[in-house]
């Protein structure tokens, strides 16, 4: 099993997070996309970390989960707010500020 | 396996960012144990306590580093090196002038939502009005964010440089979203800002994996010395560092990643707009310079088509779509987009002069977009009973201000004077050093463009200054109130104040204050 | 002590009397004019302590510059302004201050009724500071400096009665006529700047020898303009007629003994120029000519007293400017004439200004007529003038003017005929017009008649004028009478000059005795013509159409037809012409530049849609085409 494969993977992954922020229109999907994103990050810096045999880039995906855990909480606070105003969690939905 | 060896932490070179980390932790302890009465005046005045020992613990930081030499602290994770102490001092100046915006009860309300949960329009939120409920908690999350924009540029490694990047923005994603008037857009903003912040985080960490798997290490240092080794690799590199461009062009608001700059200024409360717009440029363009100038200068050649086409594309779109716009703050948020492109110049042009050219043209921006943005907070709507409402945001409402107010006026005459970059203000001074430091870079195209710019940028500018000295007032405006300027407590008085004086000193007596960020030319590694 | 490093207060004082007289404005009011009075006779005291100082040394020790500060300073570019005060200088300074201070006196009386009097001494003293200051600089810059300033006195001055807009527009033709002069000294400045790298005067002087010719022709040639333009010279004379429009003792003292004579001053000093630059100089000797009969037969026409005297003005700086074009031979008999002249005419214009205070302001002489019998010292005083500037011995006039028409007829081939014979008739020409002047004023029968009483004419109670105005004007007759003797015979004046101006000695074609009586001859004749024609006839109250030659001459020799014909008419097209290009093709591009601006920001704002979708659609996008710039670039 090449270590190459896991950069494909997270590559992949990457992407996909993306898409699913562009695509999907329910704001709690688009999070998910966003923490998909963030653990594709994680995992190419456990494999680069794994490459190079030190250990900076655990470290790195440690922190990078509990950066990624403060910004649900505070993606869903905000999202929350919003639905409670408006009764829609769909991201267009929201489309005053334009131009 | 190694003994592990703990790192030295230089708590005394560390002063600044832990005096308003401190006060940032101790505020949210006051939320939790004050009664509601003494919430706001105790938070206020340990922010701006803070905030002022801050200043002086960067004084004391700068004449140590002056006599004894530039350092790396806790490992390597922090540098603490001239530019990063200046940077350090212009943050907190614009800082301390941005909060006490924010702490000021402008007209006799407070800018935020009295409380944050409460759905706008429902009889919960009209409760909490009636009950006086101020949502103190704001000033945690400033002093937070400021702890980000201050540890931001001076990072070391690039795991220091995630971390400060997302602790900078989270507070700002949650305080854009609590505006007491016009919430539906302010919380609008916050999505918006929090959408395309995480995405634009997404591709900081993957181009930080990427650097990571190229060079091995985290260390900006060594990834500086492992750029021109290693050959063939050279993919993971170049797209690693284009990754992590994207993610500061974000923060700094360039095209094509600029599009939410104007929703979020203009829905967020104001007050937090202007800390927004000069603490994050600040904190964004100087580690975006540590990081080309430290890292990059090899890769100029590749990196170059990609900054002139950004730099050129967000100098026209920022002044181009500001001359359409009628609503005050939009206007102001796409000059700061213009401002972007501009400071993008002095980051091409890779010539040690720059840095301290564009610490002063910071300086000034910061100063000027503070206090023009302090100046909105005071200008109100009366709505037809004559109760004062939200903020008068389109230019019409504008008119005749000069004859009605003419401090509030001429104040904000000024600081529109600085950002187009009239001499006599600082601003002027600011575009000068930075425009001729990149043409001795080379760079001479973009400042044709960039002059060019700035010259059709003067109108909107203008626009708005003639609107207010040179137009008769409008009594009924399209359904609108008319408009009335509100008195402040005092603290926005002064932060005006502080502004004014600031902005008219950097462009009549430049001399001191350029030489002393002059001084600051050498980045550390 | 010497006195000569003083002299900077000659033009200090009153220009700080001006600035005072018009910061202080009405609060001076009442003393305001003494102020002035004292401001211009403090430097007369001056200048003659200094002219004593300086006849005390040696002739080659009476040049002194006083350097006073440095003026302009740009890398190797410096302009130093200083002073030189020698025997040509002092012997202006002396003129201004002295006759402007009797000015000063007389514009008192003059003025009283005025309630701007004040002001009109502040203008006054400036004109006094900028006058010496361009006849005592030591560059042509500060004379420069000091030429404009004069230039700014005089439209002051003659527009100060600027409620009446043809006043106004008389002082406005004034300054743009002189701006074209003044366009001549620049260029004039510029091209010297270029040869000799500097415009002072020790510099410029000391490097004529060696230079191109043709560099020192157009020197001089521009020069020549300048100075027409400020003496009123064929072809920029045609607003000193008009400047008449100004208060007399303005006409006395700008148009008729200093300012005028700026033209002639500049001439003297460049002298070095022109003598080395011989075609200059030969224009320069028409030029005089030219004007010298012009403003005869001009004269001859008018009824306007003082447009009379202006043309004769005119008609005697032409005499000067020919005596000056003649080179070493003519400089010190121009300056002799010029002072001569400047107390003659002075007094010529004091007396005009008398008769026409006693007459309700009245200018016209055919409304004049038998004042000798009401008006006694004027008269005696006008008289005395009249002869003076017929040349009659042994008036001052007489002196100096026979020596410009022996210089005129010194040299060889056609020049000293030509030359020679026009200034012989212009001095019978002069005779005619002068005497004309005399007689239909003072002579005759009186066409006015007193209030009550039956008469032709106009009601005049015609009076004679106070102390105040008297004074002054015995003071310059006697000056016309005496001052040409003392000059010539007792003090050796033009030897005092020739220090700075060189001489030769005049070798006239024809004999001097016959010049002399020619000339007396021709000026008879004059009189006598004037005499039966003026005083013996009935002078018609109306004036006669005259012959096509008077018609000409009260159309001032169609100059303003020239003029506008062939320098106004083109300048407005030119003029129109760029402001439509302005308007359609500057305002034009900016205005298509600004729309386009606004037609892309429309266009553009199109994709801020407010989905946060497309956002972060656009964002990736920027991404991939940013991956695509830095990693193609690579291969």
């Amino acid at each position: 099993m090449s270590l190459t494969h896991y950069l494909v993977l997270a590559a992949i992954l990457f992407v996909i997070g993306a898409l699913a922020v562009l695509v999907r229109r329910n704001a709690l999907v688009a999070l998910m996309g966003v923490e998909l994103m963030l653990n594709a990050g994680n995992l190419m810096l456990v494999t680069f970390a794994r490459m190079h045999g030190g250990l900076e880039g655990q470290v790195l995906a440690f922190f990078v989960m509990v950066v990624a855990a403060a910004e649900v909480v505070i993606g869903l606070a905000i999202v929350v707010a919003i639905f409670r105003t408006r009764n829609s969690a769909s991201i267009d939905d929201v489309d005053l500020l334009r131009n | 396996m190694n003994t592990f060896v703990p790192p030295v932490v230089q708590w005394g070179a560390l002063t600044p960012v832990l005096i308003v980390f401190g006060a940032a932790v101790l505020g949210v302890l006051l939320e939790a144990f004050l009664p509601l009465r003494a919430r706001r005046g105790v938070q206020t005045v340990l922010a701006i306590g803070a905030l002022g020992a801050s200043l002086v613990a960067v004084g004391w930081r700068w004449s140590v580093v002056q006599e004894s030499g530039a350092s790396e602290l806790v490992g390597g994770a922090v540098i603490e090196d001239l530019p990063a102490l200046a940077t350090q001092m212009v943050i907190l100046l614009c800082s301390l002038v941005g909060v006490l915006v924010i702490a000021d009860k402008a007209g006799g309300e407070e800018a935020f939502a009295a409380r944050a949960a409460a759905s706008p329009g429902t009889r919960y939120e009209a409760m909490t009005r009636e009950k006086g409920l101020v949502q103190t908690e704001v000033f945690p999350l400033t002093l937070f964010a400021i702890v980000g924009m201050l540890v931001f540029p001076t990072s070391g490694t690039l795991l220091t440089l995630f971390i400060a990047l997302e602790v900078l923005s989270l507070p700002l994603y949650l305080l854009s979203g609590l505006a007491r008037r016009r919430r539906l857009l302010s919380q609008e903003a916050a999505l918006k800002y929090f959408l395309l912040g995480a995405f634009a985080t997404g591709f900081v960490l993957m181009g930080i994996a990427l650097l990571y798997g190229y060079s091995g290490t985290l260390r900006l240092d060594e990834l500086a010395a492992a750029v021109p080794a290693t050959a063939g690799l050279d993919g993971l590199l170049l797209a690693g560092m284009a990754l992590l461009l994207v993610g500061l062009l974000f923060k700094i608001g360039a095209v094509p990643f600029h599009n939410w700059v104007p929703d979020v200024y203009q829905g967020a409360p104001t007050p937090i707009t202007g800390f927004m717009a000069a603490g994050t440029k600040i904190a964004a363009i100087m580690i975006m310079m540590r990081v080309v100038y430290v890292v990059a200068p090899g890769l100029a050649w590749d990196f170059a088509p990609m900054m002139w086409v950004i730099a050129i594309l967000t100098m026209i779109v920022g002044t181009v779509l500001a001359i359409v716009q009628d609503d005050v703050k939009r206007m102001l948020a796409f000059s700061s987009v213009a401002h972007a492109g501009f400071l993008l110049l002095g980051i091409i042009a890779l010539e040690a002069t720059a840095i301290g050219s564009m610490l002063f043209y910071l300086l000034a921006y910061g100063l000027a977009t503070v206090g023009a943005f302090a100046l909105v907070t005071l200008v109100r709507e009366r709505d037809a009973d004559g109760n004062v409402t939200g903020e008068a945001l389109s230019l019409s409402q504008w008119a005749g201000l000069g004859r009605t107010n003419p401090w509030l006026a001429g104040s904000m005459a000024l600081f529109l004077l600085s950002l187009a970059g009239i001499p006599l203000t600082g601003g002027f001074i600011g575009k000068f050093t930075v425009f001729a430091a990149a043409v001795q870079g080379g760079a001479w195209p973009l400042v044709v463009i960039a002059v060019l710019a700035s010259a059709a940028a003067a109108y909107f500018y203008i626009r708005l200054i003639v609107a207010m000295f040179f137009t008769e007032p409008r009594t009924d405006v399209a359904g609108r109130g008319s408009t009335v300027v509100v008195r402040s407590e005092g603290m926005t008085v002064v932060a005006v104040a502080v502004a004014v004086i600031g902005t008219v000193y950097l462009g009549v007596l430049p001399a001191p204050v350029l030489d002393l960020l002059d001084s600051a030319a050498m980045f550390l590694l | 002590m010497d006195t000569v490093n003083l002299a900077w207060l000659l033009v200090a004082i009153p220009l700080a009397s001006a600035t005072l007289l018009l910061l202080l404005g009405r609060a001076s009011d009442r003393w305001g004019h003494w102020l002035g009075v004292l401001s211009s006779a403090v430097p007369a005291v001056l200048a003659i302590v200094i002219l004593a100082e300086m006849l005390g040394v040696g002739e080659d020790q009476r040049s002194t510059r006083v350097h006073l500060f440095d003026w302009i300073t740009a890398g190797d570019f410096t302009v130093r302004a200083g002073l030189l005060v020698d025997p040509l200088s002092i012997t202006f300074a002396l003129l201004i201050t002295f006759v402007g201070t009797l000015i000063h006196i007389y514009s008192v009386g003059y003025m009283a009724q005025d309630p701007d009097r004040r002001r009109f001494f502040a203008y006054l003293n400036l004109f006094i500071a900028a006058m010496l200051l361009l006849v005592l600089g030591d560059s042509f810059a500060l004379l420069f400096v000091g030429w404009e300033g004069v230039g700014l006195a005089s439209y002051l001055l003659i527009g100060f009665w600027n409620q009446r807009t043809d006043y106004a527009v008389a002082a406005k033709k004034a300054f743009v006529m002189n701006r074209v002069g003044d366009m001549g000294m620049l260029v004039a400045m510029m091209a010297m700047f270029a040869t000799f790298g500097s415009v002072d005067y020790e510099t410029v002087f000391g490097a004529v020898e060696g230079t191109n010719e043709g560099v020192l022709t157009v020197i001089g040639l521009t020069l020549l303009l300048a100075a027409c333009g400020k003496s009123a010279q064929v072809p920029l004379q045609a607003w000193l007629g008009d400047a008449m429009a100004g208060p007399t003792p303005v006409s006395a003292l700008i148009h008729a003994a200093t300012m005028v004579t700026a033209g002639v001053y500049l001439i003297v000093r460049a002298g070095a120029i022109f003598e080395a630059a011989p075609a200059a100089q030969l224009v320069v000797v028409i030029v005089g000519a030219v004007t010298l009969l012009f403003g005869a037969i001009v004269g001859t026409s008018k009824d306007d007293i003082k447009k009379a005297l202006a043309a004769s003005t005119m008609s005697q700086i032409g005499y000067m400017v020919l005596a000056a074009g003649l080179g070493p031979v003519g400089y010190a008999f121009a300056i002799f004439h010029l002072i001569t002249h400047g107390f003659f005419k002075a007094g010529l214009f004091l007396g005009a200004g008398a008769v026409m205070h006693g007459m309700n302001d009245d200018v016209n002489m055919r409304q004049f007529g038998a004042l000798r019998t009401v008006m006694r010292i004027t008269w005696v005083t006008f008289a005395l003038g009249w002869l003076a500037i017929l040349g009659i011995p042994p008036f001052s006039g007489f002196w100096s003017k026979d020596l410009i028409i022996e210089a005129a007829f010194t040299g060889t081939g056609w020049q000293p005929w030509v030359f020679g014979g026009a200034a012989l008739l212009g001095a019978g020409i002069t005779a005619l017009y002068m005497s004309r002047l005399y007689f239909m004023t003072f002579h005759g029968k009186a066409r006015w008649h007193e209030p009550g009483q039956d008469g032709p004419g106009p009601e005049r109670e015609p009076h004679e004028v106070g102390a105040l105005m008297t004074v002054p004007m015995i003071i310059l007759a006697a000056g016309s009478v005496g001052l040409g003797l003392v000059l010539y015979q007792g003090v050796p004046f033009l030897g005092f000059l020739e220090s700075v101006t060189g001489t030769a000695e005049p070798a006239p074609v024809l004999p001097r005795w016959l010049l002399i009586t020619l000339t007396l001859v021709l000026v008879v004749l004059g009189v006598l013509i004037a005499w039966r024609q003026f005083a013996v006839r009935e002078v018609p109250l109306e004036a006669p159409r005259g012959s096509a030659l008077t018609r000409a001459a009260r159309q001032d020799l169609y100059g303003d037809t020239i003029n506008e014909t062939l320098v106004m008419r083109p300048g407005q097209v030119l003029t129109r012409t760029l402001a439509a290009t302005d308007r359609y093709v500057v305002d034009g591009g900016v205005h298509r530049v600004a729309g386009l601006t606004e037609g892309l920001g429309q266009s553009l704002r199109r994709y801020q849609t407010g989905y946060a979708r497309n956002y972060a659609a656009t964002m990736l996008v920027g991404v991939i085409v940013v991956l695509v710039l830095v990693l193609a670039t690579r291969v």
